[in-house]
């Protein structure tokens, strides 16, 4: 394992936030290595409880409380955060890096004003009188779209509507130009008219500010139209990583195929039905042996019998792509050729 | 409904028809509280057989002759009808009654709630005069258990699981449990008694008199009483800290990159406070009206003691007023935590 700084932006390397409860050992995250540089956009799709949230809060420094144990690099822009002190890594938070939560009503503390909690973001890492942040806030609000930002400024999020507050949200997130910005499930409590304005607000603001993004969602349909890349994760791994074409037009991995086609697509017929992925993800205390897929997985029964017993590897197939599946790469290629494309296209 | 709501800030003629909508509600609150209690003082008894002449028979004494019995019916009024009488009653509270005993008039300047059975006193000089001790004890002890509870609540919360955090839960389960006549009468056995530290039962004076007595004698009443409610408050604060910690809008503060002090100080603590004050108001509110049995184990004579005299006295007059004087504070401190809700609840103002 190397520790020398990377040239990435963003870089993770086999990150593991591991829980220890009464239970046994929640494995949330399980060597997780990804890159993110200015400007790009990197989409981490799975169901709940892949660990993508944990990642990210992880990023951050809040995966919750001292029990967790935290091991693996983080490098953001050269420095490592695993092994920073704690007071050093809540310094870069909000200035360097933040966070776009789900709930944006129960995210937004209910007895403050919506200024008022922009104007804090943006005082603790600015050394500004009041009514110069004040300023910044009407500014901010202005720029995420909010009409009359300086009548809303003093409103209380309850006041706000749904993606009003949203849009508050990555006012406040954005208030001191962070660098990294990583949006968990952004869209998820908006209704959908509203989900396409907040995407495309996002995507607007990071190319303003060059900022690397990581949009965390459980719906392919939202990465597909923002990110570069695309990290497939289930069971606290990746499984599949690569550009948004090869996610979409190359897929290889079997759990990848099942998200496509668990996704629900205006082109195909309504009486035709979706293929869910049958099964529920797994257990991070008990995670299957050999592939944590395996359970669920339709073609387990072509590994010759290493589905059970070895955990597949991570592997380049060609230009980036990362499968981890041990099918040998020309019978996935077949698979998803011959039978799963098909299948998806077939009305 | 965020919809529905006016754009802007709420404005302060909103807060004001708020309050006002809050003092009207009080006012009828108390309206309808006198009537009721009215209604168990003299409805019930009459319904139960009690007639003018024997309620009568309580103010003229033990050998009466029926002509002076008559003459009391007659000068209280008690043979109109109940209707008439409450209106007495409530002109009384509002504006004063004169009664005329025997030769001599007795004033009874508003608010009068009549004469006590068992001296003739007008009842409410004689609440004004026990209030003092009351107030003396009930603002102490709140004062030391709002602090001492809510920091012990917090401290508890941020340290969980740890040995402090059993050790105070501990205590405070002793605390809510442990009876205020067991507590305060081991208190002085203790240091009363024993050890000499503070005076023992009934030696309170009031403040007037002498600053320092006043304070010695209410220090063991003030601990007893604000044990049981610091022991509440600190299990309560707990509970609301440690969900407080939970939600999302403190992950939000700490992803600002805001300091863990400030995130549980301006953030967490705001949020646990709220139900706290209510909760605080109402149990000041039912002190002031009187705390029975602290101040029946310490021998303070204050409203509490005074009703619990009244009671073993059969001394209806008085017990009346201090149901109707506790029913005010209690009205009142509903009222002061309704107002002072919004202001720390931006959501109330408009629901």
């Amino acid at each position: 394992m190397t520790t020398q700084p990377p040239e990435s932006f963003l870089e993770l390397r086999d990150l593991r936030i591991h829980f220890p409860t009464e239970d046994g050992l929640v494995k949330s995250v399980d060597g997780l290595s990804y890159k993110l540089d200015r400007g790009k956009t990197l989409g981490i799709v799975g169901e709940s409880g892949s660990g993508k949230s944990v990642t990210s809060l992880g990023i951050l420094g809040l995966h919750k409380g001292g029990s967790a144990k935290i091991s693996g690099e983080i490098w953001l822009d050269g420095e490592e955060l695993v092994s920073a002190s704690a007071d050093h890594v809540r310094t870069l938070r909000g200035k360097k890096m933040a966070m776009i939560f789900q709930d944006p009503l129960s995210s937004m503390h209910p007895f403050y004003s919506v200024g008022a909690q922009i104007v804090e973001a943006y005082r603790i890492h600015n050394k500004v009188s009041k009514a110069v942040a004040r300023k910044h806030a009407i500014d901010m609000l202005g720029r995420v779209g909010i009409p009359q930002p300086d009548r809303r400024v003093d409103d209380f999020p309850h006041q706000f509507s749904g993606g009003m507050r949203q849009r508050a949200m990555i006012a406040m997130a954005l208030s001191c130009d962070p660098e990294l910005l990583i949006a968990d499930e952004p869209t998820t409590a908006l209704d959908v008219t509203v989900q396409a304005q907040i995407l495309d607000l996002m995507t607007d603001l990071q190319r303003e500010f060059n900022s690397a993004l990581i949009i965390i969602t459980h719906d392919l349909g939202v990465v597909a139209e923002l990110s570069d890349d695309i990290l497939v994760m289930y069971g606290g791994k990746c499984v599949e990583y690569g550009s948004a074409e090869d996610i979409f037009y190359r897929p290889e991995h079997p759990y990848t195929w099942g998200l496509l086609g668990s996704m629900p697509r205006l082109d195909r017929d309504r009486t035709e039905r979706l293929l869910p992925i049958k099964g529920t993800p797994p257990s991070l205390i008990n995670v299957p042996s050999g592939c944590a897929f395996n359970p669920r997985c339709a073609y387990a029964g072509r590994t010759e019998g290493k589905s059970t017993t070895q955990v597949p590897e991570l592997l380049e197939t060609e230009g980036g792509h990362l499968v981890r599946c041990h099918m040998p790469r020309a019978e996935r290629r077949s698979i998803w050729d011959n039978e799963i494309k098909p299948m998806m296209e077939s009305t | 409904m965020p919809g529905s709501d006016p754009p802007g800030h709420p404005g302060r003629t909103i807060v004001v028809a708020f309050i006002v909508r809050r003092v009207i509600a009080a006012v009828l609150m108390l309206a309808v509280v006198s009537m009721a209690t009215f209604a168990i003082f003299f409805l019930i008894p009459r319904a139960l057989g009690q007639t003018p002449e024997g309620m009568a028979s309580r103010y003229v004494g033990r050998d009466a002759t029926p002509e002076a019995i008559q003459g009391a019916v007659k000068r209280l009024h008690l043979d109109d009808p109940l209707l008439v009488q409450y209106g007495r009653f409530v002109k009384g509270i509002v504006a004063g009654e004169d009664y005329s005993l025997g030769p001599k008039k007795a004033e009874c300047p508003a608010p009068c709630f009549g004469f006590s059975f068992n001296n003739n006193q007008p009842v409410w000089p004689t609440l004004l005069d026990r209030l003092p001790a009351t107030l003396s004890l009930a603002l102490g002890a709140a004062v030391l258990w709002l602090v001492t509870g809510v920091s012990i609540g917090v401290i508890s919360a941020l340290k969980r699981g740890t040995a402090l955090d059993r050790a105070a839960m501990t205590i405070a389960l002793a605390g809510v449990s442990l009876p205020i006549y067991f507590t305060g009468l081991v208190s002085l056995s203790v240091f009363a008694y024993t050890l000499g530290i503070f005076p023992g039962g009934g030696s309170y004076t009031p403040i007037t008199q002498d600053p320092v007595m006043w304070f010695q004698a209410l220090v063991l009443p003030w601990i007893t009483l604000a044990f049981l409610y610091a022991a509440l408050y600190a299990r309560l604060t707990r509970a609301g800290m440690l969900e407080t910690m939970g939600e999302d809008y403190i992950r939000t503060a700490r992803a600002k990159g805001l300091r863990e002090r400030t995130v549980v100080t301006k953030h967490a603590l705001r949020a646990t406070l709220t139900p706290i004050l209510t909760i605080f108001g109402l149990d000041l509110g039912l002190l002031l009206g009187g705390a029975v049995l602290t101040e029946s184990t310490f021998s303070i004579q204050g409203v509490g003691k005074l009703v619990i005299d009244a009671i073993r006295g059969n001394d209806l007059p008085v017990v009346l007023g201090v149901t109707l004087f506790a029913a005010f504070f209690i009205v009142l401190a509903n009222l002061i935590v309704d107002i002072l809700y919004a202001v720390v609840d931006p959501r109330v103002r408009l629901s």
